[in-house]
């Protein structure tokens, strides 16, 4: 009973094997992409495992407070330097091995050519409740 | 409107229908419609015959979705089978209902989920809000932990243990959404202590009280972590605690030590402590010699290491910490590290007088927390030897 978060990246992971950039792939590809995410999102729920997922558009800013009375500062978009996160989805499983296990399973989407794109997926713990010991 | 008294009459309820011939994932559903049903009527109209009000609904309620899908069935399949009704002998089944809920086939999120539901009578809202996970996930861990279990026969007897782990796991969770889940398992480990004879059920029980006894303490106002040592101790609810110590001395007498008991023997010291300085160490160190006995748990030597510190000198703590050490890098090698093992030898080295080590430690300590209070704690106390070190 933990939970995960799985965070797919536009950029910083390292690159998925089969790393074909997403709009050269066939459309039917695509869709089966989506699909897989999809189905992979509706069977945990079936077994009781999901807790969020949502993706996220690639326009990432950073902002920074830039002193009284000053506008915040941003980077503007598509600094060539930073992460970016694509999307997330938080599951809450028995254990590590079956985090592990999961966000295996979603790294096997379907990519280009039909075959699994095996992308690098960030799994993060969360933090959880305190709970009472011995010594404390 | 009474919730508690509603709640603490559903294993009754459901066990009544199991015993009739209900399937028990038909019956639990009976139940919860009987609850919904409860909650509504009652404050308008309420029952002379609480419990009998409830069964006579969820018969009814379970007759009704038979008939459906029996009807059902015989269109599909022109089959005509009528589930005859059983007898309801007079027996307390709901030491059964505790068995099956914690049944072993069930993952132990599974488990707590249906616990909470047939023995706690929680609506599937309720403990979805206390994990914090979406009401339709709950409600699918919930039918699937219903389906797991729907082949178990009822009569086989099933396994303190686990039961009292499931239990032990609710307690843990403590406090989120509407429902203490902490004083939700006192209240299920109370019921089960009721209906059957076993020392380390109490002995859950007494761990239970002493440590929900000085849960008050336990927090600072903004929310951060209070060390034993520094507890404002008048916060401590001593009725709990006086409760706690004597069903923890009647299991004791008994004879039958079981690693609960034996770790509110531990707590029980604590408690009776009027200040941290006068804590019995000496007492404690015994009672883990007892709980690494039982258990063999690395991080039960771990607390250990802890006590012997503190009633030896760091210097010994240290020692133990090395032993242990060497034990774990003998048996299994590197595997899984133990939860708050550098927090304990940051703790140690604090203590003789090496914080230069002990501020390397806190920040390691800090970075392996699982939980967020634990980690500003042990950040904070990196950062005070920081200070102290340039100062």
């Amino acid at each position: 009973m933990a939970k995960y978060l799985l965070l797919k990246h536009y950029r910083g992971a390292p690159a998925a094997v089969n790393d074909v950039p997403m709009d050269q792939w066939a459309p039917e590809e695509i869709s089966a992409h989506m699909q897989y995410m999809r189905d992979f999102a509706a069977r945990l729920e079936g077994t009781g495992e999901f807790v969020d997922g949502q993706a996220l558009a690639p326009e990432g800013t950073w902002v920074r407070y830039d002193g009284e009375g000053r506008p915040p500062v941003t980077d503007g978009p598509f600094a060539e330097t930073k992460d970016l996160i694509a999307g997330w989805m938080v599951i809450d499983v028995d254990s590590y091995e079956r985090a592990v296990e999961l966000a295996g399973e979603l790294s096997a989407a379907p990519g280009a050519g039909g075959k699994p794109i095996h992308e690098w997926l960030e799994l993060r713990p969360f933090y959880g409740v305190s709970s009472p010991t011995v010594t404390e | 409107m009474d919730e508690a008294l509603l709640r603490s009459l559903t294993p009754g309820v459901l066990g009544i229908l199991v015993r009739r011939g209900a399937d028990f994932a038909a019956a639990e559903d009976a139940v919860q419609d009987a609850l919904v049903e409860a909650v509504r009527a009652w404050p308008a109209d309420p029952p002379r015959d609480a419990k009998g009000w409830l069964v006579t609904v969820a018969w009814r309620k379970f007759l009704d979705a038979t008939r459906a899908d029996t009807a059902r069935r015989r269109r599909e399949d022109r089959l005509d089978e009528e589930p005859a009704p059983g007898p309801a002998p007079d027996v307390d089944d709901t030491l059964q209902l505790y068995f099956l809920c914690a049944h072993p086939s069930l993952t132990p999120s599974s488990a707590v989920a249906l616990t909470l539901r047939a023995m706690g009578g929680l609506t599937t809202r309720q403990i979805a809000q206390a994990y914090l996970v979406p009401e339709a996930t709950m409600a699918q861990r919930i039918s699937r932990a219903k389906r797991t279990v729907s082949g178990v026969r009822f009569d086989r007897p099933g396994d303190v243990a686990t039961v009292l782990r499931v239990l032990y796991l609710v307690f843990n969770e403590g406090y989120s959404g509407d429902v203490d889940l902490a004083v939700e398992a006192i209240r299920l480990t109370r019921q089960l202590a009721a209906v059957i004879d076993h020392p380390e059920v109490a002995g859950l029980l007494a761990l239970m009280l002493l440590h929900h006894a000085r849960r008050a303490a336990r927090t600072a106002p903004d929310g951060s972590l209070v060390p034993l040592a520094e507890q404002d101790r008048g916060r401590w609810d001593t009725k709990m605690i006086a409760e706690g110590v004597g069903i923890l001395r009647t299991a004791l007498a008994r004879d039958r030590l079981g690693e609960y008991q034996a770790q509110a023997a531990i707590a029980a010291l604590h408690a009776d402590a009027p200040t941290a300085g006068e804590t019995d160490w000496a007492q404690i160190v015994e009672w883990y010699d007892e709980l690494a006995a039982l258990t063999d748990s690395p991080v039960v030597r771990l607390n250990r290491a802890v006590a012997v510190g503190e009633a030896r000198g760091p210097r010994a703590g240290l020692a133990a910490l090395a032993a242990l050490d060497e034990a774990s890098a003998g048996s299994s090698g590197r595997g899984h590290p133990v939860p708050r093992h550098a927090a304990v030898a940051a703790y140690l080295h604090e203590h003789a007088g090496d914080l230069a080590t002990a501020a390397r430690l806190y920040a390691e300590a800090a970075g392996k927390a699982t939980d967020l209070a634990e980690r500003d704690h042990l950040t904070r106390r990196a950062a005070r030897l920081n200070a102290l070190l340039r100062g």
